[in-house]
């Protein structure tokens, strides 16, 4: 299969495994379903999606994911700079993690959703990265991308 | 339910008219049934990264039900003569 995709994905599934923040200040790990009741309805989902700009539902937590696609999102949400973000651990919640599913209509874990919009998993996630939308959808979010400040840095040099 | 490589790759070609596909059965490498898919269809045209992926949801939505793992890539056959000559 051809090369530079799936070497990218390679490299960023080995990264940080269980690495952590190193001393960041984390994102915000929140947990569903707070509140009664089984936290998995469509509307609680949709709630939670539109709570903030960027919500994930990934197996483990930024912290310690359990799964190299999950890991492979939070370290390209990293990349960007992006720290104030929602993480739903499916690993927590049987019910969430079929009921996410059932809410986009996508069979696959980790989910991103952007502005409340779902976005795909990791797959689309990456390669949105590799051809600079990513960028430009944090931008619409208000959301600066860190790395637009790295390539700033490298022009003026 | 028989779910090779082969099998998948076979299903992709007829249901999404595509001019090629890979299937990769990376289930070695991870804890249960995994794949790892690259089409190439015209009927990907126009349509965003989300769109093509979810056409190719649709045309595996059995198999997935069965399948831990999926990565897909989708590529108009511009694309992917583009990307052959990388």
């Amino acid at each position: 299969m051809s090369g530079s995709l799936s070497r990218a994905a390679a490299a960023l599934l080995r990264w940080g495994r269980g690495a952590g923040g190193g001393g960041l200040r984390g994102p915000g790990v929140r947990r569903a379903g707070s509140g009664g009741g089984g936290g998995s309805s469509a509307e609680q989902l949709d709630a939670l999606v539109k709570k903030d700009k960027v919500v994930v539902f990934l197996k483990g937590t930024p912290e310690q994911p359990q799964c190299g696609f999950s890991n492979a999102v939070v370290q390209i949400l990293r990349l960007h700079g992006v720290r104030n973000y929602a993480a739903y651990n499916v690993l927590d919640d049987p019910q969430l993690r079929q009921g996410i599913k059932d809410y986009s209509n996508w069979p696959t874990i980790p989910q991103v959703y952007l502005n409340g919009e779902f976005v795909g998993g990791c797959d689309i996630l990456l390669q949105m990265h590799q051809n600079g939308d990513l960028v430009e959808e944090l931008k619409k979010l208000g959301i600066r991308s860190a790395l637009l400040d790295e390539k700033k840095d490298q022009d003026s040099k | 339910m028989e779910l090779s490589a082969e099998y998948l790759r076979e299903k992709l070609q007829r249901d999404l008219e595509a001019e090629h596909v890979e299937v990769e059965d990376t289930t070695p490498n991870r804890c249960a049934s995994s794949f790892r898919v690259l089409v190439v269809s015209a009927k990907f045209e126009g349509k965003p990264l989300l769109q093509r992926h979810r056409l190719v949801n649709t045309c595996l939505a059995e198999e997935l039900l069965h399948i831990h793992a999926f990565e897909q890539k989708t590529l108009t056959p511009e694309q992917w003569a583009r990307e052959r000559q990388k």
